[in-house]
């Protein structure tokens, strides 16, 4: 699937992974028991009204505070389809990458795009169209370290097929 | 070339002279840590990648600390898979109820970590260990198992920040503040991506309890490791109890910084973190009348024997206020023990507190110490997100031992001047 496309949800700066999923949650790590909860305490409605395929736009700082891979797990189990933020805190970065649910640094995308606006991205060139503003916006290139990461399908496929040599 | 700590401990650890920030590298890791919250998802990938064994029994360390003693069924399910694993490994690291700790005060105890070593955990705040001169960092499930399986990892070196801090500190204020004062002086995202390195005057005067709160809280300024380089008191603190042979590593002179911040911290007071960012900090005394209804002491921030003597010179004699709920927790068995041998814990149950068993507990709103909806609570632990202790209306403030002490007293955030 190179192109992922769905209604934005807004959200602002330094959202934390207690926001993502409350630890109140963790004492599970069954993907869909996850997504129940997902952005709980940042939108108690959200889980409800997202639709597969919708995206995710943040400010800065996007996922900043614990290393519970649950909260990309949450997110992408919710039916989201991408991240697209202004930037990433470094953990939820890889640990994104790791799990393969693609996301996007883009601080012009970040600031442009408003709630309800239908967005397309391409996730091989990282070009982000809003559909609704007839806009176009670029995300930061992804090494290509880790585009073969995400090409095997996350981490554990490529450390499979590396161990097998 | 000159590089930095971090530079050279990553370089030595992919097998290179020498490394620059921004290159992808593959590091040889010396331990692997993951936690009863990480662990069942790092286990559950690495049976995925088709090995059978751990790339070094000795070298993955399970320590069950976020919801043990396990909280109900679920948790006991989760704390049941690292067990089995842990057996079915035969990994000599794994620290049961009653011989545990909190992980980041456990580890260093134990002489698990030395300087020089490359660190990966499956929890943010492994990055405690750059206090001991170490390169350690905060990674997520899925990247303990590849390390696992592998005894590597992948990281791109971070560009370093040096923070340089001059003065003597006055009484009541320590590693706490300094670190509380540093996010709220570069933000939550002040050192995204980067080393913080910390130096100066200040630092060699501080002790390792108050460098590993300081190491600590690297990951609330999004760093990628924080690290204070070796001294006599670094090589005092790990001579018998090193586990492994260490290595000492100094940044050159004319090493790279990304940034360099130069901190006077002589008139610095106790600082105080108010909901819901690390970095929305102000001295104490500016704190206003802020009613409290829970104070927590303890967790992988200040749960250290030096924090549980801060506390107790505080509260002897006193008695906890009638409207709030005091909860203490020793971050280990050992420093547990000593608190009881040097009449700490007699101290905090004459004044009325509840002193627990070793748990992240409530610092992450997993239990023994929930907040209600509308609650505040002061706490010497290392977040104060929305709903981070709690319901998303509670609010939590972070501090150093001695306020939360003397908040406890008062009912209110108060600096322990206004108690002796």
């Amino acid at each position: 699937m190179n192109q992922l496309r769905g209604k934005a949800w807004k959200f602002g700066d330094d959202i934390d992974t207690d926001a993502i999923i409350p630890a109140r949650y963790l004492n599970t790590s069954d993907p869909q028991e996850l997504a129940a909860h997902c952005m709980e305490d940042a939108d108690p409605s959200f889980a409800g009204k997202v639709q597969p395929g919708d995206i995710i736009v943040a400010g800065k700082n996007f996922g900043c505070g614990s290393s519970r891979e649950h909260a990309p797990i949450a997110i992408k189990a919710a039916g989201i389809s991408c991240v697209i933020a202004a930037s990433f805190a470094r953990i939820f970065y890889r640990n994104a990458f790791n799990i393969g649910l693609p996301i996007f640094e883009s601080p012009e995308a970040a600031a442009k795009i408003r709630e309800g606006d239908e967005v397309m991205v391409d996730v091989e060139s990282g070009t982000i169209t809003n559909l609704t503003r007839r806009e176009q916006y670029r995300a930061t290139p992804v090494p290509p370290f880790m585009q073969e990461i995400i090409a095997a399908g996350g981490l554990i496929n490529y450390v499979a097929r590396r161990l097998k040599g | 070339m000159p590089m930095t700590i971090t530079e050279k401990i990553l370089a030595a650890h992919a097998g290179l002279d020498r490394v620059e920030p921004g290159q992808l590298i593959n590091v040889r890791v010396d331990l692997a840590l993951g936690n009863d919250i990480t662990a069942p998802v790092a286990i559950r990938e690495f049976q995925r990648i088709g090995v059978e064994k751990v790339f070094d029994r000795e070298r993955v360390v399970l320590v069950p600390d976020h919801f043990v003693p396990n909280k109900d069924i679920k948790s006991a399910e989760q704390a049941k898979i690292l067990r089995d694993f842990a057996r079915q490994q035969q990994l000599t690291h794994y620290y049961e109820v009653g011989r545990m700790g909190i992980e980041h005060c456990l580890l260093p105890e134990e002489g698990l970590v030395g300087p020089g070593d490359v660190v990966i955990g499956a929890d943010s705040h492994t990055c405690t260990y750059g206090a001991l001169g170490a390169f350690a960092t905060g990674v997520g499930s899925t990247d303990l198992a590849a390390a696992m399986a592998l005894g590597e990892l992948w990281l791109k070196v971070p560009e370093s920040i040096k923070f340089i801090y001059y003065g003597e500190l006055q009484p009541w204020v320590g590693g706490k503040d300094l670190i509380l004062y540093t996010i709220g002086q570069i933000g939550v995202d002040g050192a995204l991506y980067r080393a913080m390195e910390f130096t100066g005057p200040a630092i060699s005067a501080l002790s390792m309890d108050g460098r590993l709160t300081m190491a600590n809280m690297a990951v609330e300024a999004g760093a990628k490791n924080g690290i204070v380089p070796p001294d006599e008191i670094t090589l005092n603190y790990v001579r018998g109890r090193a586990k492994r042979p260490y290595r000492v590593y100094q940044s050159d002179p004319d090493a790279r910084y990304a940034a360099v911040y130069e901190f006077d911290v002589s008139k610095l007071e106790p600082q105080v973190a108010f909901p819901h960012l690390p970095s929305n900090v102000r001295p104490v005394s500016e704190a206003g009348h802020v009613e409290i209804q829970q104070v927590v002491i303890g967790s992988c921030t200040n749960g250290r024997l030096e924090d549980l003597r801060l506390a107790a010179r505080v509260l002897q004699g006193k008695k906890v206020h009638p409207d709030v709920r005091l909860i203490i927790i020793p971050g280990t068995q050992e420093i547990y023990r000593t608190a009881l041998k040097e009449g700490l814990v007699e101290i905090f149950i004459e004044a009325g507190a509840a002193v627990s068993t070793p748990t992240c507990g409530p610092c992450l709103g997993g239990h023994m110490g929930i907040l209600a909806a509308g609650e505040r609570c002061l706490a010497t632990t290392n977040r104060n997100f929305v709903g981070r202790m709690g319901h998303p209306e509670s609010e939590v403030y972070l501090c150093n031992p001695a306020v939360a002490a003397a908040s406890a007293i008062l009912g209110r955030i108060a600096a322990p001047q206004e108690v002796l």
